[in-house]
């Protein structure tokens, strides 16, 4: 790690190919921006993806990163953070890769709370498949495979987090730059398993999520006498119905990271080029 | 033939059968005599029948034989289960004061001793020793010193503190006595002893010991029979090498914890059964396209679908052959003996580390769940060697950059092998990923570029095929037209089946698989034989099938696919009538 990194240091030299105006492009940003301000630079950071719009971003970024299958970025990271727990992990997906074919990992991740961030690029639908219901759409929400909406309730993530015993729950929105950066920064801080959904409206196919639906409507948690540290006040948050919010929901204060509880702190990659001292005693086990 | 004694004893899930077998296998150990053990067991916790064999004998045994000496019958169906093994002068250990057992009388021939096990073992302190009563009984039977039992009694119930070992030890000496002085026997049963000293492990533990002998750090896995043995065999002692063992939530997520360790730099593997394999498969495309070393041991059972999970197959070959879409370049390895299990899985790490692939590890339940006896020199660390490829530091990936100081994991290299940095390493920075890329890690759809990819990622293979040595293990006689191959767990009792053969008069050469992909060309040698007999686990000889492919010749097949492994004496018999049989009878 050094301190004169900047967050351009994250930047590879290809050019994006979101649509433009894609909300993606600031998510990205304030990861980039996250990352270089909380001390980390591209050496140390190992940057995990799954498959769509949000998979891209390892291509984008420049630092250590794996762009793996659909819905499985989250091991992936986990193995990563256990093997060498001085990286910086952070994992991408979108809200089909988070909460449709990874919803079991979520779950589970958010459980093991392993000293890692987790960004959901949410907009509401898949972009690169050109325009499906995705997990996180409206009930009535009209597209190509659901023509008079899913008639299903969407998934609620954030109560998902929560009732899976996380310690780092938020919500931000792409286009507010400045909170955004906020928010992931106090995740990357978080000692434990930090969930950033992040609203990054997709202008193609997505007519009702879009930026001036967010900007009217979202709430920000700092104006409001919202205490995050308040499980009850985080609940109230995540199940009110009428508003959509904007902030740190819940921050566990005593979470203690995984592989601390478990003492895990060893550089995995490190090893003897000869069995371990003592091997032989695991022949002697079976006298 | 080696003076051998088969002991079994059986019962309901839950009796406990398990654990006097190996108290009982392992007093035998500790009294200098080889063992090799077998389970009979239901997919289920309790009730059911379930057995524990131990075939023993002052010389090395590999294989499990159609025969049984001593049996110790908890059920009648005990008995009924296992009659086929059973002979004249066989001795059925059995409590008649059990209310199943009642009616019992052994059959013609046969030697029955009713002993009171559960009233003999109240007496001792507990109806729950009843088994070590019996194993006692045993002793009396095959004239084992029973000391020998006292040293395996305080290493299964010392730890249990108070007067328990003493009350087993107690219990068992009843069980002596108690034949001793009710019957007049005049058997030739006995177990002599010896000053060896042997170690007792099964595959499973062959597995995890050679993981972590060679470097292994991080497991990931979700319980399956029979590859559970693995992670619980890792857990608590990789941990102590600074390593860890993660339960996943299921094998997706476990294979893709271990190939984000393996990519942070870690020794990695998980380990699973067929079931688990399909699910990792979606995975196993991403791990060679991003080219992480990866150890994915696959302990197979009976399949398709839930099949038999407690019982035996080979039935898997085609799965980790062809698994996955697209084309995957791969090794397959398959441990011929538990031994082979230690020694397989280390150049398994290598293997991987080396040509930066993952390695399916296939060993199988006959080997997982079969304990064997060895001297413990057969794992000697010493020679254990950790090749971990070729890594870059911060001054050697200065080697591997383009012009803009870009590092490229994947760079196109005549031996197809590209540098590997762990990440961390100062200037390494790069992505990966399973979409085609160019050298520096990044999609692309360029036809020149995919097809050079490809290329050097098939091109680790042919390095490897010239670099390694993939031979079989050879054994018998070197000129016999009579050619039996076969690959995995069957050498043991192929190798026992020749003693058998030999006493008709009747010679074969035998070459023991353990590579399925690369794989021994074995042309010359089938081309040198009469007759080529092709020994294995499964229904349709998928083996039979590639060696066909490979030396355009047709091969007699030899299968077994109703759930238990070869036995040397059935062995030999069906390789004498194949030989006499026109290639074109066998199916």
């Amino acid at each position: 790690m050094s301190s004169d990194v900047r967050f351009t240091d994250f930047k590879s030299d290809k050019q994006p190919t979101w649509c433009p105006g894609c909300g993606d492009f600031g998510t990205m940003n304030g990861m980039m921006k996250g990352l270089a301000e909380t001390g980390n630079d591209p050496d140390n950071t190992f940057l995990v993806a799954g498959i769509g719009c949000s998979g891209k971003i390892g291509t984008y970024m420049h630092s250590y990163a794996l762009h793996g299958v659909h819905g499985r970025a989250l091991p992936v990271g986990i193995g990563a953070k256990l093997a060498n727990p001085n990286l910086e992990v952070m994992v991408a997906g979108g809200d089909g890769d988070g909460f449709s074919i990874g919803a079991g990992h979520f779950v589970h991740a958010v459980r093991r709370n392993v000293n890692m961030t987790y960004v959901v690029m949410d907009n509401r639908i898949y972009g690169l498949t050109k325009g499906q219901a995705s997990p996180t759409s409206r009930e009535d929400f009209e597209t190509s495979t659901t023509p008079d909406g899913p008639m299903q309730a969407p998934v609620n993530p954030h109560a998902l987090a929560l009732a899976a015993g996380g310690t780092f729950i938020a919500q931000s929105f792409s286009s507010d730059a400045l909170r955004h950066v906020e928010i992931i920064k106090q995740a990357i801080e978080h000692p434990g398993f930090a969930f950033v959904n992040c609203y990054s409206p997709c202008v193609t196919f997505n007519d009702v999520d879009t930026y001036d639906y967010f900007r009217d409507s979202l709430v920000d948690l700092k104006e409001e006498d919202h205490d995050p540290t308040d499980k009850d006040a985080a609940k109230d948050v995540i199940f009110d119905s009428e508003k959509e919010y904007m902030g740190v929901i819940y921050k566990d204060e005593n979470s203690v990271p995984f592989e601390e509880r478990w003492g895990i702190s060893e550089d995995m990659s490190q090893i003897e080029d000869k069995p371990p001292e003592g091997a032989m005693d695991l022949v002697r086990e079976f006298y | 033939m080696p003076e051998d004694l088969n002991w079994a004893i059986g019962g309901e899930a839950g009796d406990g059968i398990d654990s006097t077998g190996k108290i009982f296998a392992q007093a035998l150990s500790r009294a200098g005599r080889h063992v090799f053990t077998s389970k009979d067991f239901a997919s289920r916790i309790r009730g059911g029948y379930t057995a524990y064999k131990i075939r023993t004998s002052v010389d090395r045994v590999e294989s499990v034989v159609d025969r049984l000496d001593i049996l110790i019958a908890l059920t009648q169906r005990t008995v009924e289960e296992n009659m086929e093994e059973l002979h004249e002068g066989s001795v059925i250990i059995y409590d008649g004061e059990r209310t199943t057992m009642k009616d019992f009388e052994a059959p013609d021939g046969m030697i029955g001793l009713n002993v009171p096990l559960r009233r003999l073992a109240e007496e001792a302190g507990g109806a729950i020793m009843q088994n070590i009563v019996a194993l006692g009984a045993a002793c009396e039977v095959s004239e084992f010193p029973i000391e020998n039992l006292d040293e395996s009694l305080e290493k299964r119930f010392g730890q249990k503190g108070g007067s328990i070992v003493e009350n087993n030890s107690k219990a068992a000496r009843a069980g002596q006595e108690y034949v001793r002085e009710n019957y007049d026997l005049d058997l030739d049963y006995e177990l002599e002893t010896t000053d060896a000293d042997y170690v007792l492990l099964n595959g499973d533990e062959a597995i995890g010991m050679g993981a972590i002998a060679a470097g292994c750090r991080f497991y990931a896995g979700y319980p399956i029979t029979p590859a559970t043995n693995v992670m619980e065999y890792m857990t608590g002692r990789v941990e102590q090498f600074g390593g860890a063992v993660v339960q996943a939530e299921d094998e997706l997520s476990a294979i893709n914890m271990a190939l984000g360790a393996a990519r942070a730099g870690a020794r990695s593997m998980t380990a699973t059964s067929g079931p688990g394999i399909d699910l990792m498969t979606e995975t196993f495309g991403l791990i060679a396209t991003s080219e992480t070393p990866l150890v994915i041991t696959n302990v197979m059972r009976s399949g398709p679908s839930t099949g038999m999970p407690t019982k035996q197959e080979q039935g898997d070959l085609n799965q980790m052959l062809y698994g996955g879409h697209g084309e995957i370049p791969r090794f397959v390895l398959t441990p011929t003996s538990i031994s082979e299990c230690f020694h397989k899985t280390v150049e398994a790490f290598n293997l991987a580390e080396k040509y930066q692939t993952p390695v399916y590890l296939a060993a199988d339940l006959a080997l997982a769940v079969s304990e064997q006896t060895f001297p413990p020199e057969e794992f000697d660390m010493d020679k254990v060697e950790i090749d971990r490829g070729k890594v870059v530091d911060e001054e050697s990936l200065g080697e591997w950059v383009n012009d803009k100081q870009q590092f490229k994991p994947h760079a196109l290299t005549e031996d197809g092998v590209s540098p590997r940095a762990f990440p961390g390493t100062k200037g390494g920075a790069h992505m990966s990923t399973g979409l085609e890329h160019d050298e520096l890690g990044r999609r692309t759809e360029d036809t020149d570029m995919r097809v050079e990819q490809v290329d050097k990622r098939n091109r680790k293979v042919e390095t490897a095929i010239e670099n390694e040595d993939w031979s079989p293990r050879e054994f018998g006689d070197a000129d016999s037209g009579n050619l039996v191959i076969s690959w995995g767990s069957n050498e043991g009792a192929i190798r026992e089946a020749m003693e058998f053969l030999e006493e008709d008069d009747v010679s074969v050469r035998f070459l023991s698989v353990p590579y399925i992909f690369p794989r021994p060309d074995l042309t010359e040698e089938i081309a040198a034989a009469d007759d080529v007999i092709v020994v294995e686990c499964n229904a349709t000889g998928q083996f039979a099938d590639l060696i066909e492919h490979d030396a355009l010749r047709r091969v007699k097949r030899l299968n077994k696919y109703n759930g238990v492994r070869f036995k040397a004496d059935e062995l030999a018999a069906k390789i004498k009538q194949a030989l006499s049989e026109s290639v074109e009878a066998t199916p």
